[in-house]
């Protein structure tokens, strides 16, 4: 269909509704991160802005449809996945954005989150991660570390996080990028491609809470150290970070390694080139599992492989039903099989 | 061969077949029910059978039935009691015995009446007819197993299919008995097993060594006859189940109001046909999404239908519980969306495979909040197809969630429909706000119906954003104003009363006052009316009223309800209807019926009890 797109703004993004969100909360970085990332979306692959649909569940990153120019759905805890997914099925043209927090997509949500991913239905899943329950006031989530002391956890807490990347992967995931609230610039960057990418995609941003987490991320977000503790990954492009650019990433027996280049031996040719398009799940899952203080944490489009998609193979398996069968209305199905005339 | 038997003429019978649960005692009673309604009679079913799929063999627990009533005229039950029993095994005699009418045939699989089988059915003694006390019935002892094996010994098959053929020795002898034509079940054959023809041919044969078999022994005196139905109108028709009815109604809704059919469902008994039958109708454009769980089928229906999408999701009563928070959602959001709930045995897990109308309550206020929902319930299976109909052209054209219940009952069981035609049927009318809309007012209502405007995903200029937050009254945003609340909470209540004035006024079977009231609703139809019927042709003051829109009520309940001196309400739980009415008529007062046994009244129970009432026991 050609039809004329128009040139959008960030400004023709935002909504007229208060945002009300804490000062310093890492969700107004990625709402500008978003706000910028949607009229780039539009013109690559001309969407008019009525195309856009976000949905949410609950928590305050769940807020975020009522702050973007487009429609919306608030949902109830734990659901925007399955409500996308309905959004999705019912009308496939519609450019469909979860938005969730780890404990709304991770806790509650977990089984939606997984079945999406499984079923490769084409939303965008942007996973704001803050180890932490913000909006019912500072208790653990399923991301917060081991030990970590909170409202219910005062002795610090004794479950095993998730990993979202290694979930996603995990549950056959096709596309799984990170980004962090403060990097605008990555994040709409990486936001791009997900939309771009025709299946799930799953948008791990790292995100501060000001209030009840403040610097969980502190340690990889700081200016000082950010280039050094993590490694940002672009297709084709050598796995190398550090302030000096002197750092990189090699395959060690069937284990990830940092090497220093030049030291040990190890060469610019030996640090591994990032391949987002393998299908293989291998190396990208080893990447998204990286910590530091062991590894970089990496950010970027980590997986981005193309396969068929749930949307997609439901209208073509209608249409192919609908081509081939001779009941065409409720009519023909009405008399259709065994009928008898009294 | 004695062909000189006489053969006797009944407006009615009833008909049981009974075994282990992998004896294939449904598709047994399955084929007999179509054959006699191919044959003209009317018909109505009952299937009963265990939650497991092999309950362990042998024993009463894993008796699976079917029961078949037909008849020359309208028949609106499967029957209290039978004429015929056919029983696979001792536990099968044991555990249906009781359901036989005195005098009646029982044929049972005397290969079966061994030392085991005595004991696995918890049998005392090795005399069944003695220790069951059938001196007065006419039992036939056959020995359908090896007979069954004498049938295929040169077959080819192995002796596990062999043996699991003998349910078609033993419907053959019943098509003897009632002089059936057995040219439908041999095309059932032929398609079912189109790529196995030895299979075609074995169970033609077993079928046919039935018959003859039951020709030549001397032991059945008599055989049936049954005429046509006459007094059913001319037509075209079907067989249908409640549950095909009812997917079959939601795709007529869909068709009219020319929108696409979503259906994001998770699998549970009974309710699971519904989701079977719509995964096959994509030629009309029907979507199934089979959902990782009951609040997903309910949330992607919620979805599909801000989408724009005629949405559905079906259900049991457990599965009803988990929707409960999606259903407020849907309350809160003023989306179109129904909501079928086949109804069994409670509470949690309860009776999976049995039947019972305990959900009332459920339905009507199973949420948080004040979540005002509009409670159709249907009361046949086939006008499971109208109220489905109905539920989703009130959904869309009212913009709200609707409630259709059925049971068990009447979900599995299945009757000759007369095929209607969709030219008879109303259009429906959603109010899908135009493209291009200036100013457009998520919750800006229609005065009649207070009906807010569906805005499509997609359409220029309506952009706007829903959720589960109070709204505001015309703008949508979220607002928690407290007058605002109050006067969303009022509207939200008055949209759904205002549904009073598109229903049909309630209709009363018998004259419009007298003694005795019946009051039911839902699928204990068939066995209300007949009992009111028989006690009516015995010249007995009693009218019955039976629901099917039951939130709102209809507009003249009351007034019907004060032209009796007594009123009795009818349900298979413990009074929840009864205490509805009281809630919305206490000035009159309401005797009970209750039966919670997994099972439909018997007319017998209810005659029984209205002459108590009548006689003022």
């Amino acid at each position: 269909m050609e039809e004329q797109y128009t040139n959008y703004t960030p400004q023709d993004f935002k909504s007229d509704q208060e945002v009300r969100w804490c000062p310093g909360c890492g969700d107004h970085a990625i709402l500008n991160a978003v706000i910028k990332a949607l009229p780039e979306v539009s013109k690559e692959l001309k969407y008019d802005m009525e195309r856009y649909v976000f949905v949410s569940g609950i928590g305050c990153s769940s807020r975020f449809p009522y702050y973007v120019n487009t429609f919306g759905f608030h949902g109830i805890h734990g659901r925007a996945a399955a409500i996308a997914t309905g959004v999705k099925v019912a009308n496939p043209t519609l450019s469909v954005w979860q938005v969730s927090g780890d404990g709304d997509a991770l806790a509650i949500g977990g089984n939606h989150f997984i079945h999406a991913v499984r079923r490769n239905i084409d939303i965008n899943i942007l996973l704001f991660n803050n180890q932490i329950y913000g909006l019912t006031k500072g208790q653990y989530s399923p991301t917060s570390p081991l030990g970590a002391i909170t409202k219910t956890s005062p002795y610090g807490t004794v479950e095993h996080p998730f990993r979202p990347g290694e979930l996603v992967i995990g549950a056959q995931g096709k596309f799984f990028a990170r980004s962090l609230d403060v990097d605008v610039k990555l994040t709409k960057e990486i936001l791009v491609e997900a939309a771009k990418h025709d299946g799930t995609s799953v948008v791990e941003i790292l995100q501060n809470c000001v209030i009840f987490n403040d610097g969980a991320y502190s340690h990889i977000t700081d200016r000082e150290n950010r280039e050094d503790r993590v490694i940002v990954l672009r297709h084709g492009e050598k796995m190398i970070f550090g302030k000096n650019r002197d750092k990189g990433l090699v395959l060690s027996g069937l284990s990830l390694k940092v090497v220093k280049i030049g030291e040990g031996g190890f060469t610019m040719d030996d640090i591994l080139v990032h391949d987002a398009y393998n299908p293989n799940p291998g190396i990208h899952m080893m990447l998204a599992n990286m910590q530091y203080p062991d590894y970089p944490v990496a950010l970027g489009v980590i997986r981005n492989v193309k396969d068929s998609t749930y949307d997609d193979n439901v209208r073509d398996q209608v249409l192919e039903v609908m081509k081939n069968s001779k009941i065409k209305c409720v009519d023909d199905l009405l008399n259709s099989g065994d009928t008898w005339e009294l | 061969m004695d062909k000189q038997k006489s053969v006797q003429e009944l407006d009615e019978v009833v008909v049981r077949f009974s075994g282990d649960s992998g004896d294939g005692m449904q598709l047994t009673g399955t084929l007999f029910a179509d054959a006699s309604a191919l044959f003209g009679n009317d018909v109505s079913t009952f299937p009963d059978y265990p939650s497991e799929i092999r309950a362990p063999q042998g024993t009463v627990g894993g008796v699976s039935g079917f029961q078949v009533h037909f008849g020359n005229r309208k028949v609106n039950t499967p029957g209290d009691y039978c004429d015929v029993l056919v029983a696979m095994n001792p536990a099968a005699l044991k555990a249906n015995a009781k359901w036989v009418k005195k005098g009646g045939i029982i044929i049972v699989d005397v290969d079966q009446f061994n030392e085991k089988g005595y004991q696995r059915a918890g049998y005392k003694t090795f005399d069944a007819e003695t220790e069951l006390n059938l001196q007065d019935y006419k039992l036939i002892f056959a020995p359908i197993t090896s007979l069954t094996k004498e049938s295929l010994k040169d077959s080819g098959l192995d002796n596990k299919s062999i043996v699991r053929s003998k349910n078609m020795f033993a419907l053959g002898m019943v098509y003897y008995l009632f002089e059936r034509n057995m040219n439908f079940t041999e095309r059932f054959f032929e398609k079912k097993f189109a790529k196995k023809p030895e299979i075609v041919e074995a169970n033609k044969k077993v079928l046919h060594d039935g018959y003859n078999y039951a020709a030549n022994i001397q032991a059945i005196a008599n055989k049936y006859e049954v005429k046509q139905a006459e007094t059913l109108p001319k037509g075209r028709y079907r067989n249908i189940s409640g549950n095909t009815a009812t997917a079959w109604g939601l795709i007529a809704a869909a068709e009219k109001a020319g929108l696409p059919l979503f259906c994001g469902s998770y699998p549970i008994t009974p309710a699971t046909e519904i989701l079977i039958e719509l995964a096959k109708r994509k030629d009309l454009g029907v979507k199934t999404l089979q959902a990782e769980d009951e609040i997903a089928g309910i949330c992607t229906a919620i979805g599909a239908s801000f989408a724009g999408n005629f949405a559905v999701t079906t259900t049991s009563g457990p599965g009803l519980s988990l929707k409960s928070e999606a259903l407020g959602l849907a309350v809160m959001t003023e989306l179109p969306l129904v909501v079928v709930d086949v109804q069994r045995g409670g509470p949690s897990t309860g009776l999976p495979t049995k039947t019972e109308q305990s959900d009332l309550m459920q339905a009507l206020w199973g949420r948080n909040g004040e979540a005002p929902m509009v409670v159709i319930a249907a009361s046949t299976p086939s006008n499971c197809f109208d109220y489905a109909f109905m539920a989703g052209k009130i959904a869309m054209e009212h913009m709200t969630p609707v409630m259709l219940l059925t049971d068990g009952y009447i979900a599995n069981g299945s009757e000759p429909w007369k095929i209607p035609s969709m030219k008879d049927y109303p259009e429906i009318k959603p109010p899908i706000v135009p493209e291009g809309t200036k100013d457009y007012m998520p919750y800006a209502r229609d005065a009649e119906r207070l009906a807010r405007g569906w805005a499509l995903p997609g359409k220029k200029d309506i952009e706007h954003r829903l959720g589960g937050l109070e709204k505001d009254f015309l703008k949508g945003t979220v607002s928690h104003d407290p007058i605002n609340h109050q006067k969303m909470v009022d509207i939200r209540a008055e949209k759904v009363k205002r549904v009073q004035e598109y229903i049909p006024e309630q209709e009363v079977f018998g004259d419009k006052e007298g003694e005795l009231l019946v009051v039911g609703w839902g699928g204990t139809y068939g066995h209300l009316y007949d009992a009111v019927n028989e006690m009516r042709k015995a010249g007995k003051s009693v009218s019955l009223c039976h629901f099917n829109y039951i939130n709102p009520l209809p507009k003249n309940t009351g007034e019907i309800f004060s032209k009796f001196k007594k009123i009795v309400v009818c349900e298979l739980n413990l009074g929840q209807f009864a205490n509805y009415l009281r809630m919305n008529f206490p000035e009159y007062k309401y005797m009970q019926y209750n039966k919670v046994q997994g099972l439909p009244f018997t007319v017998v129970e209810l005659v029984d009890k209205f002459n108590q009432i009548l006689e003022g026991k």
